[in-house]
């Protein structure tokens, strides 16, 4: 039974753009916090632990993340492991978000120059201080456009997790189109959908940039 | 007991070693230009003063506190030992108020309030009331030089370190802030100022000590030492740069 393109489906769309949105945001924060990790195993002057991050990073950046995906979502179970797309789908993105985390942040934190610390340290501040009051406000400010720059490409990236079926706003495309026959009015909404959410993202950043006024 | 005292120091990086038993001392309220040519430890010294070197030799009193002591409280050394660096290093994210506040609330515990009461106070004294409220990018070197000046003004300390804090400076620039390390001096801080600004050393320093290849070379009188050097050394340095 073919049917008309209608705005049910775009409603529909909408909605399932709303686990695209849910699944980046997920793998931010699981990324995020395990990108913190990352970023601090490279920078402690602790060999073994540096080498371990350095391989993790070269590990996920290394490979492409639709691989990773079926690793978890085919891999597992053979292992004795069940998981759905969903959890596979959030556990290899935010994986693979920690390995950019952690490199644009410790390329935020390392870019403070060297004499930030020490004007820190010449006015007796402590080391938690320099890092707390001086350091860190500007590897924040350093880091927001990459990081936004990174959350787009997650936004985007979301659309493999289709592949595995996860019903996101790509894999919803894909099944309104095969019961409508109309893959460009359909995809285009999609585009569109993609855009808003990617175009308010960098809009946020510009935002957040000038009210930190960051250093030129 | 002087101020600061330097027994026989010795510095090392890596297999290069480039204060080569270094003994000095400073008086309360002495004014002392260190000049030399570029690459003779100058900066090192200064450094090892305020605990942002380690020495691997020799011993370094500031204020009554051992600096080489292996628990020495450096914070508490460094809020006595104040240092302006050539780049002026203020914090980019924070205005010239927030710049002097930060360590004035954080090491020394002031409120807010005193706080602000002593950063208008500072910046006042180098001239700069009216970029209170500016950010370090919108200041000229010479401006963002003063401000350092008075943030470290504003810690209290009983020893100044400058290290050729007119150096990164346009020609036209160097002057305020010499002026305002003149107006520094003439309160009766104790500093140690590595400088080329021959004139500067001779017209407003106590004492001159010439470094030259990780020592010494000639610690004496300002103008004596300046207008009769006594080791060939130091004539071709003087040479050099006044020429
Ligand atoms: N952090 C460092 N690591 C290695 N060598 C250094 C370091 N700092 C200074 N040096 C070396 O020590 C010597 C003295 O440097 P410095 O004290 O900066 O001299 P000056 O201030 O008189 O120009 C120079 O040869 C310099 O290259
Ligand atoms: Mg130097």
């Amino acid at each position: 039974m073919i049917r008309e393109f209608a705005g049910a489906d775009i409603i529909y769309l909408i909605e399932a753009a709303r686990w695209t949105l849910l699944l980046a945001l997920t793998a931010t924060v699981g990324g995020g916090l395990l990108g913190i990790v990352v970023a601090v195993l490279r920078v402690i002057p602790f060999r073994p632990l540096s080498w371990l991050a350095i391989a993790w990073i070269n590990l996920i950046q290394g490979t492409p993340l639709l691989g990773q995906l079926f690793v978890f979502f085919f891999g597992l179970p053979l292992v004795g492991l069940s998981v759905d797309a969903w959890t596979a789908a959030a556990l290899s993105l935010s994986i693979y978000a920690s390995a950019f985390f952690g490199e644009i942040w410790r390329g935020s934190l390392q870019s403070v120059s060297q004499r930030q610390w020490e004007a820190g340290a010449a006015l007796g501040l402590t080391y938690a201080q320099r890092l707390g009051h001086v350091v860190l406000p500007q590897a924040i400010r350093i880091s927001i456009a990459p990081t936004v720059g990174f959350l787009v490409q997650l936004v985007k990236n979301t659309s493999l997790t289709a592949l595995i079926g996860f019903v996101e706003l790509t894999r919803a495309s894909q099944i309104i189109s095969g019961a409508t026959f109309a893959p460009l009015p359909v995809y285009l909404t999609a585009a569109v959908i993609y855009f808003v959410i990617c175009f308010s993202l960098s809009q946020l950043a510009h935002m957040l940039e000038r009210r930190l006024h960051v250093a030129r | 007991m002087s101020l600061v005292e330097l027994v026989d120091i010795r510095k090392r990086f890596g297999a290069v070693e480039v204060l080569k038993g270094i003994s000095l001392t400073l008086e309360k309220g002495e004014i002392v230009a260190v000049i030399g040519r570029s690459g003779s430890g100058k900066s090192t010294m200064l450094r090892c003063i305020n605990g942002l070197e380690k020495v691997q030799a020799g011993r370094i009193v500031v204020d009554g506190i051992d600096v080489t002591a292996p628990k020495a409280d450096l914070n508490l050394l460094r809020q006595r030992a104040g240092m302006v660096f050539q780049s002026y290093n203020l914090f980019p994210h924070l205005n010239v108020e927030r710049n002097i506040m930060l360590a004035l609330k954080l090491v020394r515990k002031l409120d807010t309030s005193a706080a602000r009461e002593v950063a208008r106070a500072v910046v006042t004294k180098v001239g700069l009331a009216d970029k209170l409220h500016a950010y370090p990018d919108e200041l000229s070197g010479g401006q963002q030089q003063r401000v350092a000046i008075a943030r470290s003004l504003a810690m209290q300390p009983t020893l100044m370190l400058f290290d050729e804090i007119t150096s990164a400076l346009d020609p036209e620039l160097v002057g305020e802030v010499l002026r305002v390390l003149e107006g520094v001096a003439s309160e009766g801080m104790t500093m140690m100022l590595v400088t080329h600004e021959m004139n500067f050393a001779k017209n407003v320093a106590d004492r001159v000590i010439f470094m030259h290849e990780g020592r010494i070379h000639e610690d004496g009188p300002a103008r004596e030492t300046l207008l009769e050097p006594r080791t060939a050394e130091l004539r071709s340095f003087l040479n050099a740069v006044l020429h």
